[in-house]
């Protein structure tokens, strides 16, 4: 008897309020702390790229409600040859761009990863042009590339006299490419240089010591030792600065606009081009959507060029 | 194969010298070990050896040949690396075969090489494997075939076994040594552990603080250690060292015991040492207090303490005293040493 009552008891003191047993429910757990992610998400996220996409198949301007045309505007994209210039351009900045920086941001960290005076101060001298906002370097390219004032020029034909004009870098089609280029290689070096440096800097010294006693050489420690080591975190920053340098925007509209004569259009400055001053908002939408395939390309170059290695894992291969 | 000279050698880093004047000559063919308290030098000597590090002052020779400014890819030396160093990037055979490939050797010779040192290492079963697939013995085993490999004049090892456990590190201990017996080229083997020093040199060189302390032969160092340093590093359980002097009934320990001298015994002694094992149990000896007992079944450990004295025996008989009792025991009287006040040299009995 009073064993019951004291079992009954027991239990009661057991039982949990509603708001306890509420939160012990699974389903109720997981979708009350997926909501807060899930909604940043879709207003910050889904909802603009949604409207990106859909605006891509009406033919919206701005002030007038556009209507569905289905693939119209990309029909109409095939057939204009600024889309295919902006494509043009688009492809070869980011791979011109990317070897550069890759170049000599590799060049620069091998650089840095050795014994030297004033490393840390190096190190952060390198950090600077990523530092500054993107616009205000772009500002000062636009005065570095300026007809009349540039100081490149002044070097040229002031101090070192090997020029007798000054060089019109804007003014035509190619130059300005090439300019443009440049700039956002400069920009681009930090990013990749300090990964880069992460990177080489968890490679033990005593690889090297071993390949030394191995007989090798500089280059061939580099070959088969720094290369290899490094490519995992080569192919994740390579994928970014790919990201990065195709969807770029600012540098390109702060120092040229696209121009001269839409020669240097990327696919996001047309984009804005056309949806925004032009007005033509469904079409700008759709060359903003006529991205996606070069990204999605981008990002399975990522996929599978950062697949882990075999090297790295710890089982299997029997 | 080639002997090493090692002539009066300094290393300092910058201001600080952490080798004084070293000198050691090793035979061709012969097993040396370097053994010392961690932060001694060996690991340093032993890179200068190699060329990872340069020469402050001094001369190192390889088989005659002054190495100084030699590069370490010239010196035709093998490394065995304490963290193994293995390429992560690189199957067990191309790590073996990195050296061959480097200079552009026919894949025939690649094959037959590693072959041959996979066989005598018992690898062949694992050559596709990568370095984070093997466990640690294993990667000890190719750390070493990559050195066999290269077919150099001298091996140097630094603490190879010191990422083991107890039992793999005994194992690879004697799988070393075999190998060195079979492959008969000199080797510099670097350990701060004593039992490895004892068990598989063919000479040993103590070090201390940077500076040689002993070189000889295990058994010598065992008998005759040439200082107080010797006396405590080489041997387990370690020599007792008692400081004291000499007076008339015999050696004056300061916690108050007095010890039996040798009749040879001279004047001018600052420590007594006799070890463990030397001790043995004496109805007639010198009555001291148990304070703890150690059985290890092949022998047992007493610690006793006559007066305020320390003493620790080990005896080969068993001992039924427990902590507390008082037992009698006496110093084998051939075997113990006297050290020289001040200096801590051992006088010649
Ligand atoms: N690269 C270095 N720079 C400065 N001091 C060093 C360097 N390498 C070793 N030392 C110092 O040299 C001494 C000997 O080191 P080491 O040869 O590694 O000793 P161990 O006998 O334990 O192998 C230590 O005091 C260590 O701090
Ligand atoms: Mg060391």
């Amino acid at each position: 008897m009073s064993a019951t009552t004291a079992a009954a008891w027991s239990r009661t003191r057991q039982e949990p309020n509603w708001l306890v047993r509420l939160f012990e429910w699974k389903p109720f757990l997981v979708i009350a702390c997926l909501l807060p992610a899930v909604g940043l998400l879709t207003v910050f996220l889904t909802y603009p790229l949604g409207l990106g996409i859909w605006l891509a198949f009406t033919d919206t301007t701005i002030g007038r409600r556009g209507i569905w045309v289905g693939l119209e505007n990309f029909e109409y994209l095939l057939e204009d040859p600024l889309w295919w210039n902006a494509v043009f351009y688009s492809v070869f900045y980011t791979g011109v761009a990317t070897v550069g920086k890759f170049a000599l941001g590799l060049w620069l960290a091998l650089l840095l990863n050795n014994h030297m005076p004033f490393k840390s101060l190096l190190r952060a001298i390198i950090l600077l042009p990523w530092i500054v906002p993107t616009v205000l370097s772009a500002i000062a390219f636009w005065w570095i590339y300026d007809p009349q004032f540039s100081i490149i020029s002044f070097l040229l034909v002031d101090i070192l006299g090997v020029r007798s004009t000054n060089i019109d870098f804007l003014g035509s089609a190619w130059p300005a490419r090439w300019s443009l280029i440049a700039a956002n290689v400069w920009r681009g070096i930090p990013f990749v240089a300090i990964s880069l440096l992460a990177g080489l800097q968890t490679i033990s010294p005593s690889l090297y010591e071993a390949a030394l006693l191995d007989g090798s050489t500089a280059w061939q420690r580099f070959r088969y030792i720094t290369f290899p080591m490094l490519l995992p975190i080569l192919a994740i920053v390579m994928t970014f600065s790919i990201i990065f340098t195709f969807t770029d925007f600012q540098l390109v509209y702060a120092i040229t606009r696209g121009g001269p004569v839409n020669s240097t259009h990327l696919l996001a400055t047309l984009a804005f081009q056309r949806g925004i001053p032009g007005g033509q908002l469904g079409e700008g939408a759709a060359i903003a959507v006529s991205m996606i395939p070069f990204l999605v390309f981008a990002t399975l170059f990522s996929y599978f060029g950062l697949a882990r290695r075999k090297w790295q894992q710890g089982e299997g291969n029997d | 194969m080639a002997s090493v000279a090692i002539r009066n050698v300094r290393k300092a880093f910058g201001p600080v010298e952490v080798l004084h004047g070293v000198s050691v000559d090793i035979a061709d063919g012969e097993f040396v070990v370097l053994v010392g308290p961690s932060g001694c030098g060996k690991s340093t000597l032993l890179r200068m050896l190699a060329g990872l590090e340069n020469i402050t002052a001094g001369d190192i020779a390889i088989g005659n040949r002054v190495v100084n400014q030699v590069p370490p890819k010239d010196r035709d030396i093998a490394m065995v690396f304490q963290n193994y160093a293995l390429y992560p990037h690189m199957t067990v055979f191309d790590n073996m075969a990195f050296s061959m490939k480097l200079a552009k050797a026919p894949r025939a010779v690649m094959e037959a090489e590693v072959g041959r040192a996979a066989k005598i290492l018992g690898l062949e079963q694992l050559l596709q494997r990568y370095p984070r697939q093997l466990s640690g013995g294993q990667r000890q085993r190719v750390a070493m075939g990559r050195a066999i490999v290269r077919n150099p004049q001298v091996f140097l090892f630094d603490e190879p076994l010191s990422n083991l456990d107890a039992k793999l590190r005994v194992q690879m201990r004697a799988e070393i040594k075999e190998l060195h017996q079979r492959l008969r080229v000199t080797t510099v083997y670097v350990t701060h552990d004593q039992i490895e020093a004892m068990t598989m040199a063919d000479k040993i060189v103590v070090m201390n603080s940077g500076n040689v302390e002993q070189v000889g032969p295990p058994l010598e160092l065992y008998d005759n250690p040439a200082n107080l340093f010797v006396a405590g590093f080489i041997g387990s359980p370690a020599m007792n060292l008692i400081p004291g002097r000499i007076g008339n009934g015999g050696f004056e320990a300061e916690g108050g015991a007095v010890l039996p001298l040798p009749p040879t015994a001279k004047n001018g002694a600052g420590t007594y040492g006799i070890r463990p094992e030397h001790m043995r149990l004496d109805p007639n000896g010198i009555p001291a207090k148990v304070q703890l007992v150690e059985p290890t079944g092949s022998e047992t450990q007493v610690f006793l303490r006559i007066g305020e004295t320390p003493l620790n025996c080990a005896f080969r008989e068993r001992v039924s005293a427990g902590p507390g009792d008082t037992i009698h025991v006496s110093p084998d009287l051939g075997l113990v040493h006297l050290f020289e006040a001040g200096s801590g040299r051992r006088l010649a009995a």
